[in-house]
């Protein structure tokens, strides 16, 4: 293996990773409002998320970071290329962020509201773009013998890649559903049970679409690899799990069926990092497009010795926050007395 | 257009990133004091107070980590040829700082914030330790990045590809202007957060807040504002030294200086100057302080623009080499000069607390509430200094910041993105400033009550 194939590696991992963590707080940023059935409620879903979400949002950065560093022509096309999508997910996750630490500090219930629809939108845009970017990777775009990108904002547009999006969405759906269940208690566990009752199947039914479709455009042959079987299995055996109220298995099968969507992309991807549909010659690979060994050796030193500490000190965050969270401590919600029919204050 | 377009973002987001990432990093410290302090001495004002400017800190988090992710993109969205030449050097600052830095500062930030009920209070302390020392981790990584584009150290020229190559991370690592600059902007951070927890503790102090609770932090504020700040103004003039030695035309375009001069005098204020105006009309000027200031001696050579122009012209071939002479010129002056006013305030401050006459001031509160705007002057002119002293380079003599943009981007998805941008950011400027506005002027959280200090403190929740 060489420097080149672990950093793209490694840069699968920091993807992959990002989305089997910041998955499930997608979901709860998208489900918070439909599944709370109040203010206590929300508050208690977005607070089983509070003290983890910023570190699942390192992943994002750090993978940028890595394909910067790892692989500056990657990073320079793709970015360049997918510009104004690009603008679009960081207001939804600029807005997503400062919606966790704002919306309760506004008393009026209208400031609540304001932040709430803002933390929705973005947790629902911000996946699906990511999906939409990772998906044309694969399916190609107009790339020139530049490695410039030549096409438009709607050419970022194909089916493939919106496909890519819309899976990673109803995969966050039933991730943050199944973590739900996992932290939480009373009506509120019942509530994302039964929304990742009804969730699973679609999640399934897309899933299957997408390793299907992905094996297809990358033309690798005509079987499946390993990694989009455990992909379809596992999103086959969370439909079943959640029927069978099995928590924690569940979310076990909907980490997995993450991962391994995410993984396949990359996968089919390997050694291409960016295909063009201009010409295959045109494509960007991890050999055209790599930084040189000495900066690819460095950057490996600091991560074999640091990226250990990280995976402790997160892993050890999860552990701390292990307990559920119960809608009850975060007090009723203020509601005025209940007033008898035709009393003037009912209206 | 695209260039000017390209520029205009790149300054704007990094400017208004800067307003918050100091406040960070000198709150996060400044706030480990005071829970230090309350740990060791067990008095509960510090508890409060920690919990008080703590809130404070994390508002202002939420949206210096969400504008530090724009940073991060804007490489490569709006400069895609500048990452692509130089992203073997670059880059590897930015995945480290990834991987030391953030990873630190927002896992523990979480678990400070939310763990109060949960960690022994030993552990919650290091906890918050542990966040400041993210935030200073990470200044240092964008530093050795940034520093690398004013003197580019550690690297060859790749002869098939035509593109510079790290070959010594260790020089990166100890590139004076990294070292310098580093420090430098460390104290210039702990004096913006040492200048609005002042300004906080005054207002408080004016308005009837707790005295005695806010006596406490305002002295506090003031211990560590005077030393940054005398620090900071000596370690900026090393800086200078440093910064002539290696960009000259940055120095002498801060001076205004077309002609060779020795020794030279420091003007403190002229009208005219600029690219048009090569012998402008020095109102005030000291003699020999400009050669003390870029060379540290009395007599010093300081080599001037026209000079150096023809000298560039030669080496790099036809063009303009001078940076923007009124930016340079004032940005300095604006620095220096606030800088000067903060210590001056601090000097005041230290005084009246030494007479314990710090709450009853009725001036020096006024004053130190409204001295909270001069830090962040103080730091946009800085980085104006240092930035548009490089142009019209990207990186100092490698590239030019015209060859830099992304050739793929168009005039009107760079105005689009400018707009989109400065809309938000205004937006969110505003509802930050009305949320520490409303949280500075908050009563102090209640004490513990008395009997239940061994009982777990209730978690921050959202």
């Amino acid at each position: 293996m060489t420097l080149t194939d672990f950093w793209f590696a490694v840069i699968t991992v920091l993807w992959t990773g990002f989305f089997v963590l910041e998955g499930f707080d997608f979901g709860v940023g998208m489900l918070h409002g439909a599944l709370g059935g109040g203010e206590a409620g929300r508050r208690a879903a977005i607070n089983t998320i509070g003290p983890l979400w910023d570190g699942n949002e390192v992943w994002l950065i750090v993978a940028g970071a890595a394909m910067f560093a790892a692989f500056p022509g990657w990073y320079a096309t793709m970015f360049s290329g997918f510009y104004l999508a690009l603008v679009v997910l960081l207001v939804a996750l600029i807005v997503r962020g400062v919606a966790f630490e704002y919306r309760g500090k506004g008393l009026s219930p209208r400031w609540r509201r304001t932040w709430d629809v803002l933390l929705t939108v973005g947790s629902v845009a911000a996946p699906l773009l990511i999906g939409v970017a990772l998906g044309d990777l694969l399916h190609g775009l107009p790339v020139n013998a530049k490695q410039e990108y030549t096409g438009s904002f709607f050419t970022l547009l194909q089916p493939y890649g919106l496909f890519t999006g819309v899976t990673l969405v109803a995969l966050c759906v039933l991730h943050g559903a199944t973590f739900l269940t996992l932290k939480t208690t009373g009506e509120l566990r019942e509530r994302a049970g039964r929304l990742a009752r009804r969730a699973a199947p679609v999640t399934f039914a897309l899933v299957l679409g997408f390793a299907i479709w992905t094996h297809v455009t990358s033309g690798k042959g005509f079987l499946l690899n390993v990694v989009e079987v455990a992909a379809i299995l596992a999103a086959l055996a969370a439909a079943w799990l959640v029927v069978e109220h099995r928590e924690g298995w569940a979310f076990t099968a909907t980490t997995v069926a993450m991962a391994a969507s995410v993984l396949s992309i990359f996968v089919e991807l390997y050694p291409r990092v960016m295909v063009s549909s201009t010409s295959p010659a045109f494509s960007l690979t991890i050999h055209n497009t790599a930084s040189g060994s000495y900066a690819l050796t460095v950057m490996t030193i600091v991560l074999v010795i640091f990226l250990p500490f990280v995976l402790v000190y997160q892993g050890w965050t999860y552990y701390v926050f292990r307990r559920r969270i119960s809608a009850d401590s975060f007090g009723a919600p203020a509601r005025p007395p209940v007033q008898p029919p035709g009393h003037p204050a009912a209206r | 257009m695209q260039l000017d377009l390209a520029r205009w973002q790149f300054a704007f987001i990094s400017v208004n990133h800067f307003f918050f990432v100091p406040v960070t990093i000198g709150l996060a410290f400044l706030t480990a004091l005071l829970q230090t302090a309350w740990h060791t001495g067990g008095r509960p004002e510090y508890l409060r107070l920690t919990r008080f400017f703590g809130t404070l800190l994390v508002i202002n988090v939420a949206i210096g980590v969400v504008t530090g992710l724009v940073q991060e993109f804007q490489f490569g969205m709006n400069w895609s040829a500048y990452s692509r030449l130089v992203g073997d050097i670059f880059g590897a600052p930015l995945a480290m700082e990834g991987l030391l830095a953030f990873f630190l500062e927002s896992t523990f930030l979480g678990l400070w914030l939310f763990g109060w009920d949960k960690l022994s209070r030993r552990v919650h302390l290091l906890t918050i330790w542990l966040v400041a020392l993210g935030t200073v981790l990470s200044a240092a990584f964008i530093m050795a990045a940034n520093s690398w584009m004013q003197h580019p150290v550690g690297y060859t020229i790749n002869r098939q590809t035509g593109k510079p190559q790290l070959n010594d991370i260790w020089a990166v690592l100890t590139n004076p202007v990294f070292l310098w600059g580093y420090a430098h902007v460390l104290l210039a951070s702990l004096v913006t957060g040492a200048a609005v927890m002042l300004a906080v503790s005054a207002w408080q102090l004016r308005r009837g807040g707790d005295r005695d609770v806010f006596t406490k932090s305002a002295r506090l504020a003031l211990i560590v504002l005077a030393p940054a700040m005398i620090f900071a103004m000596l370690i900026g003039s090393e800086l200078g030294v440093i910064e002539a030695k290696y960009q000259p035309m940055k120095i002498a375009a801060a001076e205004a200086q077309w002609t060779t001069c020795q020794p030279c005098s420091f003007s403190l204020f002229q009208i005219g100057g600029g690219s048009q105006d090569r012998t402008p009309t020095q109102i005030l000027s000291i003699p020999h302080l400009l050669s003390l200031l870029a060379t540290n001696s009395w007599n010093g050579k300081v080599t001037g623009l026209s000079p150096l122009q023809a000298q560039y012209s030669k080496r790099y071939g036809p063009g303009n080499y001078v940076p923007n002479v009124f930016i340079q010129y004032w940005s300095m002056r604006v620095m220096a000069y606030t800088a000067a006013l903060v210590f001056l305030l601090s000097g005041w401050g230290l005084w009246l607390t030494r007479r314990k006459k710090l709450a009853t001031s009725r001036w020096f509160l006024i004053a130190a509430t409204w001295a909270v705007i001069l830090p962040f002057g103080m730091n946009t002119a800085g980085w104006l200094l240092t930035e548009s002293g490089r142009q019209p380079w990207i990186v100092q003599g490698i590239m030019l910041t015209r060859n830099g943009i992304s050739p793929s981007v168009s005039t009107a998805a760079l105005a689009i993105s400018l707009t989109i941008f400065v809309l938000l950011y205004v937006t969110l400027g505003l509802v930050d400033l009305l949320l520490m506005l409303r949280y500075s002027r908050k009563e102090l959280p209640p004490p513990v009550p008395e009997g239940d200090e061994h009982l777990p403190i209730p978690a921050v929740q959202y």
